[in-house]
């Protein structure tokens, strides 16, 4: 078969001249149709997209499904998937040795809400400046489907066992216990998710994304509420989401009655157009109060709750030297012999 | 230089004077207090000032796991042939707890001093030793102190009627005062005050009828006192720690609290900007997790905990051994299992420490035994740690770490920091790339890179789980193993690396001894008590790291019987030596056990070698 001589198309590049390969992982071991594939392509174009340099990125993980998925996006950036629940502690030991390094951490529903729930209480706490993707699928698959604890209460396991016990909802959790930027999508909404995470990607603090990412093998049927189905059914946005990157130097009209904007820390901006009629993304007690809300109507609300550009974040917090704690030179972390000798002097 | 070599350059000894035998800087103080009475001020004052006048002390805080109410002692140990281990007969008790003063008098020998509250009438209770009766109340209301702080000043007083019976130099004890409270002028006249009360009173009330006088001697210049916790917080600063992730666990917690006031003091740079990050974590998981997640990432980093905090952090254990990174974990033991005794000292964490995780595991343990080696071991673990990519735990213990030690001035360290295999952007640009497990030295200890290198081949994948060369995803048996067998290979290289143990002795003796950290004392002590009274000569080798090196095993096949004297039940330091060892050689040794929570002295161990020795000739 012959084709007719075209010239090569120029490679597309992103403003940093790095194409979309350069952003891959390798090839993932996930079920076919598992929302954390999906999710891992919208993490993967975020970067992208951004032109954030891979080497500058900490991709930190715990255990489970979701935790497998930082190999599976930008290999060029540098990865810890360590201990389950852990990753809280590990991410904020990393982040304090350099903090010039951008971080996302990727966990899931039992990682953080079971056995992770006492480090994502302090790592929220301490506004630690990273992002972290909690990929929600209300079911352990690694173990083969038991419950977690963000199954709701009435929903049912593949096996007929119902869930009851209530679900934690890690979102209203997040924005009580100080993150700063706490949202929920849904894996397969990739508009809203793709805003999300660039927006996420301008801001300072606890990034707190709760993605309802459906278990096509142990938690994607009649009677679960972590479905494709249910949620195709039950997502109900806050506010549409529109976002303008600081390098885009162009002004979009807005409508101050209707939209919410907000400048994130590197001049990007985030637009929210409000579809709740109450809905205002800097006030706490209403966001928590929409949320429980929206979950006693049996929806899923999306969108992002909550953003506060002024609390400062730990590592700002520490007032640490600008350059990396790591690498910092022998002459500024090993105190002189003069040092010394006073010390050895005041136990004589 | 050795501890037993350090001390022994006074010459006072016991003579006789108007026909009472004088006991000259040989013999014990026991101060009984009420927790919480604020007494640490006045026992570390007699402490020091009986040290300024050049007569070697130990002081050992015996306390119980309480703020404020339990009994509480304190022992000084003044002793001219420089033993500083525990000395379990008490020769003057100052008894201020009316609680424990009746069994405290009880179980003194006779010609004991019993210093004493007036209204307590303890010289009822028996009429073999000597009773100073003191009105201390009464002493207290005329230093003019008001109310609330007369409790406070009591303890003071027993500081002046100690220094009148035990004829320690009163302008030694203002000197003492005076440092103590180098920065409040008025406290200091205020203690100093009720300091001559009690003087003035003793002197003018009291006669002297027991033997126990200090007198001067030149046995102290040039050293300090201090605590193992400072000691090793110093080594840690010296090594250049910038991030510090802890949780605070009595006896460990003055490690941290005493860093933080080092830190600030010299680790602020001009622009009042730190070099460092210390964060007080929500549990141990954390501490260790945050130890990790910074060694990773290149930092210097370090936690302190003790035995209920070190059973948190098996899981990460592994982990750190298992994907190679480094960190410095100080364990400053106190009894399990479970909670055990909160306040009291041990060394039963040896062996859940060496092989600290499931799997097989195998960790670097720094065993100091002095205060000088918390300083240098504080300042090796990181070297070592970032030279082996691996946790390294010091295992020290609460009566090095929470009590006063003399010591030999520490030395600056002068050997420069060293960080490892760690390649950077144009080294990876010259090599093409690089594999995160392989060893290319033969040293088994392979090349990593940090965070945030700049080539696009200097990322790869740390995980606990089963990898490659590569650091790829691996379930293949031969990946498994090699990658085991390469860590097996790491630990004996760690061998060659870390300190070796110390040996004393003629090397003649068919007896030898092995200790290690706090057991020291006890042994150098034990060791003229079996030569003075039973003529039985040994030599001595102390432990200092672990894995073994081969020092150990020579000297194990250089003796005939061996003596492990450790402090815990199970015989631990024994047993990881009989793994090590050659089976033949393993009959040699027996087993000396001191584990009931206080420090060990050489009584309780050199009947036990005495009495088999006995039986060996």
């Amino acid at each position: 078969m012959s084709t007719p001589a075209v010239t090569p198309k120029p490679i597309k590049t992103n403003r940093i001249g790095l194409q979309i390969l350069d952003y891959r992982g390798g090839k993932t071991t996930l079920c076919a149709g598992c929302g954390h594939n999906a999710i891992s392509e919208r993490i993967t174009e975020a970067f992208y997209e951004m032109g954030i340099q891979p080497e500058r990125v900490m991709k930190m993980s715990g255990i489970g499904c979701s935790s497998k998925s930082p190999a599976y996006f930008m290999s060029r950036s540098f990865s810890f998937n360590s201990v389950h629940g852990r990753m809280p502690s590990v991410a904020t030991g990393a982040l304090l040795a350099n903090k010039t390094m951008r971080s996302i951490g990727v966990s899931g529903d039992g990682d953080t809400a079971s056995i992770g729930m006492g480090q994502f209480v302090h790592f929220m706490r301490r506004n630690v400046p990273m992002i972290y993707i909690i990929e929600d699928n209300g079911v352990y698959g690694l173990t083969k489907g038991q419950f977690s604890a963000t199954a709701d209460i009435g929903s049912k396991l593949k096996t007929g066992v119902v869930n009851d016990l209530p679900a934690i909802d890690i979102c209203a959790l997040a924005i009580q216990l100080g993150a700063t930027f706490v949202g929920r999508s849904f894996s397969g909404d990739k508009k809203q998710l793709s805003t999300m995470l660039k927006a996420a990607l301008s801001h300072q603090g606890t990034v707190l994304l709760d993605v309802i990412s459906p278990c096509v093998t142990f938690n994607d049927h009649e009677g679960s509420t972590k479905s494709y189905k249910y949620m195709q059914e039950h997502e109900d946005a806050v506010g549409e989401i529109g976002f303008v990157p600081y390098f885009d130097d162009i002004a979009i009209e807005y409508d101050p009655n209707t939209t919410v904007d907000v400048q994130l820390h590197d001049g990007s901006h985030m637009r929210l157009r409000k579809l709740h009629e109450s809905y205002d993304p800097t006030d706490k007690v209403n966001a928590i109060k929409m949320l429980m809300e929206t979950h006693e109507k049996g929806e899923v609300l999306t969108g992002v709750f909550y953003v506060d550009t002024q609390k400062t974040d730990f590592t700002t917090l520490l007032n640490m030297v600008d350059e990396p704690l790591a690498t910092l030179s022998e002459d500024r972390t090993r105190p002189s012999r003069e040092v010394l000798t006073s010390i050895m002097q005041a136990h004589l | 230089m050795t501890t037993s070599q350090l001390l022994v350059q006074g010459q006072p000894a016991t003579q006789q004077v108007g026909g009472v035998n004088k006991i000259v800087n040989d013999f014990s103080i026991q101060v009984a207090t009420v927790n919480g009475s604020g007494s640490q001020s006045a026992n570390s004052v007699l402490l020091r000032s009986i040290f300024s006048m050049g007569v070697p002390v130990s002081g050992k805080n015996l306390f119980p796991s309480n703020i404020a109410g339990l009994p509480t002692w304190y022992t000084i140990r003044v002793s001219k042939q420089g033993w500083v281990a525990r000395k379990t007969d008490i020769d003057i008790l100052i008894a201020m707890n009316p609680e424990t003063a009746r069994e405290d008098v009880l179980a003194l020998g006779a010609g004991a001093a019993v210093i004493y509250d007036e209204s307590l009438k303890l010289n009822e209770l028996r009429d073999d030793v000597a009773f100073y009766a003191v009105p201390f109340d009464q002493l207290a209301a005329t230093t003019g102190a008001d109310a609330k702080l007369r409790k406070l000043i009591k303890n003071m007083v027993y500081v002046g009627v100690a220094a009148f019976v035990l004829k320690i130099d009163m302008e030694k004890v203002e000197q003492t005062v005076r440092k103590q409270f180098a920065k409040k002028v008025k406290a200091a006249e205020l203690n100093l005050n009720a300091v001559r009360v009690g003087y003035d009173y003793a002197a003018s009330t009291l006669t002297k009828q027991d033997p126990y006088v200090v007198e001067p001697m030149n046995a102290t210049d040039g050293k300090i006192i201090i605590d193992g916790n400072s000691a090793a917080a110093m080594g840690a600063m010296f090594a250049g720690v910038t991030v510090v992730s802890w949780y605070p666990i009595t006896p460990s917690s003055s490690v941290v609290e005493n860093l933080i006031d080092y830190m600030k003091r010299y680790r602020v740079e001009k622009d009042g900007k730190a070099s460092f990050a210390i964060v007080q974590a929500e549990d141990e998981l954390a501490a260790i997790g945050m130890v990790l997640g910074a060694g990773w990432a290149g930092a210097r980093s370090m936690t302190a905990s003790s035995g209920p905090g070190i059973s948190l952090m098996a899981e990460f254990a592994g982990l750190g051994y298992y994907a190679e990174i480094p960190g410095v974990i100080f364990d400053i033991q106190r009894t399990g299992p479970s909670t055990g005794l909160p306040t009291r000292t041990s060394q039963a964490d040896l062996s859940f420490v060496a092989g600290l995780s499931h799997g097989d595991t195998k960790h670097v343990i720094l065993l100091p035994g002095t205060v000088k080696e918390c300083f240098e071991f504080g300042i090796a673990a990181f070297d070592l740690a970032e030279q082996l990519q691996t946790p390294v735990f010091v295992l020290s213990d609460l009566d090095l770490g929470m009590n006063n030690w003399m010591s030999e001035p520490f030395e600056y360290p002068e050997k420069p920091l060293q960080r490892g295999k760690v390649l950077n952007a144009k080294q990876l640009g010259e090599l093409g790339g690089f594999a995160r497990y392989k060893d290319v030295d033969g040293d088994a200890i392979p090349y990593r890179t940090l965070p945030g290198t700049d080539h696009p081949a200097a990322a790869y994948f740390t995980r606990g789980s089963g990898h490659n060369e590569k650091a790829l995803y691996s379930e293949r048996p031969e990946d498994y193993e090699n990658n085991m067998m390469r860590l097996a290979r790491k630990f004996e290289t760690a061998a060659t690396l870390v300190p070796k143990p110390i040996i004393e002795g003629k090397g003649d003796a068919k007896a030898g001894i092995i200790a290690f950290g706090t057991s020291h004392f006890a042994v150098v002590e034990c060791r003229d008590q079996l030569e003075r009274e039973s003529q039985i000569s040994t030599d001595y080798l102390r432990v200092r790291a672990y894995p073994f090196t081969q020092e150990i095993r020579d000297f194990v096949a250089a003796h005939e019987r061996i003596y492990v004297v450790e402090q815990n039940r199970d015989a631990q330091l024994l047993n990881l030596l009989k793994i090590d060892l050659d089976p033949a050689q393993v009959v040699k040794l027996h087993s000396v056990l001191h584990f009931n929570g206080l420090p060990i002295d050489a009584r309780s161990i050199t009947p036990a070698i005495a009495s088999h020795e006995g039986a060996s000739k």
